[in-house]
């Protein structure tokens, strides 16, 4: 702590320069943070979903709708237990950038297929059952629009176009971060009625009585299709998410690259900074030396000040994120529920910190732990 | 009696690829409570002597003793403390940090010993009223004339009462009259407080403060 004062008389000898790289530190980590928790969300989302559910598709790809007429059929298939279906239901609140996911489902069935997964208070569930009209919204997305329950809202429809007024009824609470609560689930009658060509099922969702019977149940069931208008794809409700989220691999490789190439950029950058502030110094380190400094003190004034700046940076970058994502509930209009920056991350941010302090202190504070007092105070005179 | 005893002194250093011998053999002593100037064209090695002196440059051959301790000897951790309690050391162009007050300069040599807060602050204190600057404490350094500025240096040399105070040059950058003011009160640490000092200078004014003259021409002392 005698020292203390010395350090921050360096660092606030430039106060710019000193504000300008501790805020190139904290930015480059925000960065850090941002970009990694989004590949850290999406392979979060990725493992979300049951073992025991299956999801139906069509063979050729999920845009494709699916017969109605083969809910029964897969019902019949031993080994399943129950079924329900769901469609995407393309629409936005107000303007284009409130974009969300609304499920058009068989309302009653979906439900019950995700009653582990969604805590919905009973007397809502019932109200949404009873009328064709409701919705039920995820408690963020309630929050997102300051929505309450009993409040009409009109989406506008993209895939089915038109407005579509639908009456909250009730919120649900996702009991896994990871599942959204960026979502509206409306009856799939109310489009049916307006719509009675095109909807059918996106997808069918299937809950299997053992989880271990889960490839002969997609065996089966995809057989039974092989040779029908519609051919299927089936899989664990898991490896669906698993699939849906690698579409977004390349996201994923570009925030793992190029990301990370402009982080490491903006940290050399700061590092240069950090190392020529210690070298515009070479005189004073000779009159410390002349006056009594070791050289350990030396070293460790530089490495103090480098450290000051890095853990500064840090502090505000991985904090600030941490913050700002847990504050504002950030999910990326639903496509990244439980968005958060981990302890993993966090702890990792800090790791890149230390080293950029050792590489952007140790230099200079090598470099003036040997220089020679004489050499030094020649700087200057 | 002896305070700097210099024998055999020998220090020669390359440039690119010649050796150039400053010293060759120099013997030399100061007397303890002595005011010694040492004058001589550049490059006579007045300002090399006080390195030696201080411990912060080695002699090639000989030996270097302030006060019984035999300098040239030491390791640099050793004699980085040794420099810390035993020698004051003010610069030409006085060499203050800019980013501390007159007060945390004088303090710096203080943040090297034991002393509590309270004790460094009262040193720092009186070595600050000495040179008469007890005013300017919370100054910085661009806000002081020169000649302010080296009597914080020579405040910040006599902080922590070292056996010997060596000057390089302390009056060159000085007008006349703050020239002279640095001068009296040399003369008042080496009257009043019995200090040891070495000051190396061009000036033959600032020369006549000093008890005793010593001449260098290329190493050797002159007649």
């Amino acid at each position: 702590m005698r020292y203390f004062h010395l350090v921050w008389a360096n660092l606030t000898r430039h106060k710019r320069r000193t504000v300008l790289t501790t805020a190139s530190v904290a930015m480059a980590l925000f960065l850090f943070a941002s970009l990694r928790s989004v590949v850290t969300t999406l392979r979060a989302s990725a493992a979300v979903g049951s073992e025991s559910r299956m999801i139906v598709q069509s063979a050729k790809a999920i845009v494709f709708f699916l017969p109605m007429s083969y809910r029964e059929r897969l019902a019949a298939v031993p080994g399943v237990e129950a079924v329900t279906w769901a469609n995407w239901f393309g629409g936005f609140y107000q303007e284009p950038r409130n974009f969300f996911a609304t499920f058009a489902a068989d309302a009653e069935s979906y439900l019950d297929m995700y009653s582990s997964d969604l805590e919905l208070p009973s007397d809502q569930r019932e109200a949404f059952l009873r009328e064709r009209s409701a919705c039920i919204v995820g408690q963020h997305l309630l929050d997102r629009f300051g929505w309450r329950v009993g409040q009409n809202v009109t989406l506008q429809g993209t895939i089915f176009p038109g407005d579509w007024t639908f009456t909250i009824r009730g919120a649900y609470h996702a009991v896994d971060p990871a599942f959204s609560e960026d979502a509206m689930v409306i009856h799939y009658e109310v489009i049916y009625e307006r719509n009675p060509q095109w909807v059918s099922p996106g997808w069918y969702v299937l809950q299997l009585a053992d989880p271990s019977r889960a490839p002969a149940v997609a065996a089966a069931v995809d057989s039974t299709f092989e040779n029908s208008v519609e051919p299927t794809r089936t899989g664990t409700e898991r490896a669906f998410n698993s699939n849906f989220i690698t579409m977004w691999g390349n996201v994923s490789f570009l925030m793992n690259t190029i990301g990370m190439a402009v982080v490491f950029a903006i940290l050399l950058v700061a590092a240069n900074s950090m190392m020529l502030s210690a070298r515009e110094r070479t005189n004073e380190v000779g009159v410390l030396k002349a006056v009594g400094f070791t050289d350990t003190h030396l070293f460790g004034l530089v490495m103090a000040e480098a450290s000051a700046i890095a853990l500064g940076g840090a502090a505000l970058g991985l904090g600030g994120a941490k913050a700002l994502y847990a504050s504002t509930g950030f999910s990326a209009m639903g496509f990244l529920p439980g968005f958060d920056v981990s302890g993993g991350t966090l702890a990792l941010g800090l790791g890149i910190a230390v080293l950029l302090a050792l590489t952007s202190g140790l230099v200079p504070a090598v470099a003036a732990a040997r220089l020679s007092a004489v050499q030094a105070l020649r700087h200057v005179e | 009696m002896s305070l700097v005893t210099l024998r055999g002194l020998s220090k020669s250093f390359r440039r690119d690829s010649q050796s150039i011998v400053v010293f060759d053999g120099l013997d030399l002593d100061f007397a303890e409570g002595s005011f010694t100037a040492l004058m001589g064209p550049s490059g006579s090695g007045k300002s090399t002597l006080l390195n030696l002196i201080a411990g912060l440059d080695r002699p090639t051959s000989g030996t270097v003793t302030v006060a019984g301790s035999e300098v040239s000897a030491m390791g640099p951790s050793e004699l980085a403390a040794w420099r810390a309690r035993h020698v004051g050391f003010v610069f030409q162009s006085y060499n203050l940090l800019p980013v501390l007050t007159a007060f945390q300069n004088v303090e710096l040599p203080l943040l090297l010993t034991r002393l509590s807060k309270r004790e460094r602050h009262e040193h720092v204190r009186t070595a600050l009223e000495v040179v008469g600057l007890a005013d300017r404490a919370e100054h910085f350094p661009r806000q002081l004339s020169g000649g302010q500025e080296q009597r914080v240096a020579i405040a910040r040399a006599v902080v922590s009462d070292p056996t010997i105070i060596l000057l390089d040059e302390p009056t060159g950058q000085l007008d006349a009259k703050s020239a002279a003011e640095v001068l009296a009160l040399l003369q008042r640490l080496n009257g009043e407080y019995h200090k040891t000092i070495v000051m190396v200078t061009h000036d033959p004014h600032a020369a006549k403060a000093a008890g005793a003259v010593l001449h260098l021409d290329k190493g050797v002392l002159a007649p």
